[in-house]
């Protein structure tokens, strides 16, 4: 192949998005050369459509608020496989995290006494579960995600972070000691191929929920990231365990936030029944989104489901009365009448349980340094790779993710990875230079795609993916047909890796990142479905018909994909946090 | 079958651009135009535009719909068409094509970037948030909701004809966002950098940008408000 151009940096980021801009500030800030890659401009990343809120301790809404029930909740929230030292972490440093947004302008709602306004959402309580609802989640009226990302993207621009917008990092380059030495990227613009080069690559590519044909998920949400991972062979963590949120508009897919509930909302079934009050007792329509999303599969596969069809249940709003709805969600008001042509002043929204979060992905420790594990069963961290965000597994959210925490996940961890990669230029990183071959070999995926001459439509194996994910590995899953899930997904992977790309210009080639972006989300959907198989008990949104209990004894840990021999292997999860007594293991209700 | 006329220009093969007409298959659903570009993409991969959310909050998919700025995955058909029997696409006008739907939007960043859209404040920060009034944050609303979609900035006259030294309703509109936040203490300095013929002043109140914005905001108010301080700051 020709040689191509290199371009070096101290740390390039790859995404856009809340995490990725959070570890791009920090390193910034400090004054090393870094740059963030993103294939759409930086705010027009999913984390652009959060909603409802960034849940944090700060003490606004109740001034005895504290850290250790945030702790608590989420905990419990992951059912147990979120790692205690990482929440701990998470959960403490998260209040100077919420006020440096605020310092940097952020446009929080406020409260009387000019705090930040906090709302109720789900899973969280005061007292370790013994005080009732909490209000914890930081809210910019129902457009956070929005607030946040703008925010972050104007920092950015202060510290003169170099963006390379509307690129696309296709993969990892690995050198002779399995370090991570930069990736291959593509001008999407013009079409040049570079090298880039860094001492530290952060992988901040945001989740995949692409793979199902359901999802609250922005079409970019392609898993970018876990392609890239898997394929450079790295594992991937608790990667089975996908979060799908109650309230996705029926038949369009779009969220409605968590925090329509947490302002009084409530679920109905076709008889007007509050059908939460059943499942969850106490916590009702604010318990944890997997109880709450099974629980509308429930009524909706037991013949209690709302419209012609059954299909759906009804999201109650109207008895908030107008001026709340307009002052705290004026952007879900938006969303229903475009989407649902129901006015939730009037009228209930048609929601489904709808596919939103990817709790997997790459494992990472407390500082966003990706994680392998060697024969011995030890944590190797891997030389020059980080991540941080949806892509990463630190893991805070474990099997189950409490709503408002994906954000402060986002900032914190964005954060840490930015703090950690500063102390290690500072002590001095020495990766050797990956070499010519090793550079074409990251660049070869491109390459062979180019070279194609035949094959199928990427348009059509994509939504072929996408019923196979959607049908085989939903809400509630079984043996039987997860193996048959696997089977047509072993027959799809070689179609996928020879897609036809027809069209084979330089300039603004959308087709070209389609048939990329289509090899990403199939490897997630793999390993998705393996992962799946493997782990045989029910587990937060992991919910098994043939093994329908949580087995402590044999599952209390998480699964790891290793892509070569595509097998499934087990990892602890950590029970010692550094300032408080460990969380144990509980059954788990609301 | 839906009619669809789509401008087409790849700069490596077209000398000049040109509308190519179609026919979609719509199922005689009432779909988003951006649904009606996914179905025509399926068939030809070449067709190009930006898009990312669908749902109206990341302003990737901006155009000009049968000759309206709007975005394409909020617009549903019944509303583009109007009685037309036709969907006609075009990439948002006045700035460069690069592909087909798709604009260089440089200008339009860089005007953003001009206005400083980032909090100023060199007090120390406060160990907690810097406290703002519930009236004091509701100067915000309207103003913070802008998503960078370009489709006012492109409908706008005095865009057109002075892209590099008007700073257009969507930068103007940020300019105003950071004049009224009550936690910034940067507004002479910002005033300072606006008050010049063109930056502002350019704007002929036409209202377009108020007619296209698809999260329903008025930068034209902004822009008086901006003008009324300029004016104030100058006596």
């Amino acid at each position: 192949m020709t040689t191509i151009r290199t371009i070096s940096f101290d740390g390039v980021i790859v995404g856009g998005g809340g995490a990725g801009m959070r570890a791009a500030l920090q390193l910034s800030q400090s004054g090393y050369k870094t740059a963030v890659i993103s294939k759409v401009f930086p705010t027009r990343s999913h984390t652009v459509s959060a909603q409802g809120g960034i849940t944090c301790a700060i003490a606004s809404a109740d001034p005895n608020d504290d850290w250790r029930w945030h702790m608590y909740d989420t905990v419990k929230g992951s059912d147990y496989i979120g790692d205690q030292d990482a929440i701990e972490y998470m959960c403490s440093v998260g209040p100077e995290a919420i006020f440096e947004l605020d310092h940097m302008g952020l446009p929080f709602s406020r409260t009387e006494e000019g705090r930040i306004y906090q709302r109720p959402f789900g899973g969280q309580s005061k007292n370790f579960g013994e005080g009732g609802q909490a209000a914890r989640t930081c809210a910019a009226a129902d457009r956070t995600g929005h607030a946040l990302l703008h925010t972050l993207y104007q920092g950015n621009m202060k510290n003169n972070t170099v963006f390379f917008n509307e690129w696309y990092a296709t993969d990892l380059i690995k050198n002779q000691d399995g370090a991570i030495t930069g990736v291959i990227a593509i001008c999407i613009e013009t079409g040049e191929v570079v090298h880039v080069k860094s001492k530290a690559t952060v992988l901040a590519t945001g989740g995949a929920g692409r793979i199902y044909a359901s999802t609250t998920n922005a079409h970019i949400n392609t898993g970018d990231g876990v392609g890239m991972a898997l394929r450079a062979g790295v594992p991937v963590q608790d990667i089975e365990m996908w979060q799908f949120h109650p309230t996705g508009i029926a038949g369009a897919g779009v969220l409605v936030t968590e925090g329509c509930r947490g302002e009084g909302g409530y679920l109905v079934n076709k008889d007007g029944e509050r059908f939460m009050e059943r499942y969850a007792p106490n916590a009702k329509d604010l318990a944890g989104r997997d109880v709450v999303a099974r629980s509308m599969t429930l009524e909706i596969l037991e013949g209690r489901g709302c419209g012609p069809e059954g299909d759906h249940v009804f999201l109650k709003l109207d008895h908030l009365g107008e001026e709340v709805l307009e002052s705290r969600l004026p952007g879900i008001c938006e969303l229903s009448r475009t989407f649902a042509h129901a006015d939730p002043v009037k009228e209930p929204v048609p929601v489904v349980p709808t596919c939103h979060y990817m709790m997997g992905g790459i494992p990472t420790n407390v500082d966003g340094q990706a994680i392998t594990v060697d024969a011995d069963g030890n944590d190797q961290v891997i030389p020059g790779l980080y991540a941080c965000g949806e892509v990463a597994c630190v893991s805070v959210h474990g099997a189950n993710r409490l709503g408002g925490n994906s954000l402060l996940d986002l900032v914190v961890f964005g954060r840490s990875a930015g703090l950690h990669i500063e102390k290690s230029l500072r002590e001095g990183v020495d990766l050797k230079d990956a070499t010519d071959d090793e550079i074409a070999k990251a660049a070869s995926r491109l390459t062979n795609l180019n070279n194609t001459s035949g094959g199928e439509s990427v348009a059509e194996l994509r939504k072929e993916l996408q019923t196979i994910m959607q049908n085989h590995f939903g809400v509630f899953r079984r043996g039987d047909y997860m193996q048959e899930g696997i089977k047509k997904l072993a027959e799809l992977r070689p179609r996928i890796e020879n897609a036809y790309l027809e069209d084979k210009s330089n300039a603004y080639n959308t087709a070209r990142i389609e048939a990329l972006e289509l090899h990403n989300l199939f490897e997630v959907a793999e390993a998705t479905a393996i992962a799946a198989e493997e782990r045989k008990e029910s587990r937060g949104a992991h919910a098994r018909e043939d093994f329908e209990d949580r087995d402590d004894e044999n599952w209390l840990c998480h699964s790891m994909y290793f892509p070569g021999e595509k097998r499934i292997g087990k990892r602890s999860v950590n029970f010692e946090p550094k300032t408080v007594d460990t969380f144990e293991p509980k059954v788990r209700t609301y | 079958m839906l009619k669809v006329s789509i401008y087409r220009y790849n700069p490596e093969t077209d000398a000049e651009p040109y509308m190519q007409d179609l026919e979609v298959d719509t199922g005689g659903k009432d779909l988003m135009v951006l649904d009606v570009l996914e179905l025509i993409k399926a068939k030809d991969t070449t067709v190009v535009y930006r898009r990312s959310c669908r749902e109206g909050v990341c302003g990737s998919d901006g155009m000009n719909i049968n000759g309206k700025n709007g975005l394409a995955c909020i617009i549903p058909l019944s509303e583009a068409l109007s009685g037309s029997s036709k969907l006609v696409l075009r990439p948002l006008p006045g700035l460069p094509v690069i592909r087909d739907l798709i604009v260089d939007m440089s200008m339009f960043y860089k005007q953003y970037e001009k206005v400083k859209p980032y909090l100023i404040n060199n007090t120390p920060a406060p160990a907690i948030e810097r406290l703002q009034s519930p009236e004091e944050r509701e100067k915000l609303d309207g103003l913070y909701e802008c998503i960078l979609c370009a489709c006012c900035s492109t409908a706008c006259p005095s865009f057109w004809w002075n892209p590099e030294r008007f700073i257009g309703p969507s930068g103007l509109l940020q300019a105003y966002r950071f004049l009224a936040d009550s936690r910034d203490t940067a507004t002479e300095q910002r005033l300072a950098e606006l008050d010049d013929p063109f930056s502002v002043f350019r704007c002929h109140g036409i209202q377009n940008c108020v007619n296209v914005c698809p999260k329903g905001l008025n930068p034209t108010k902004a822009i008086g408000h901006i003008r009324n301080m300029l004016l104030t700051s100058a006596t």
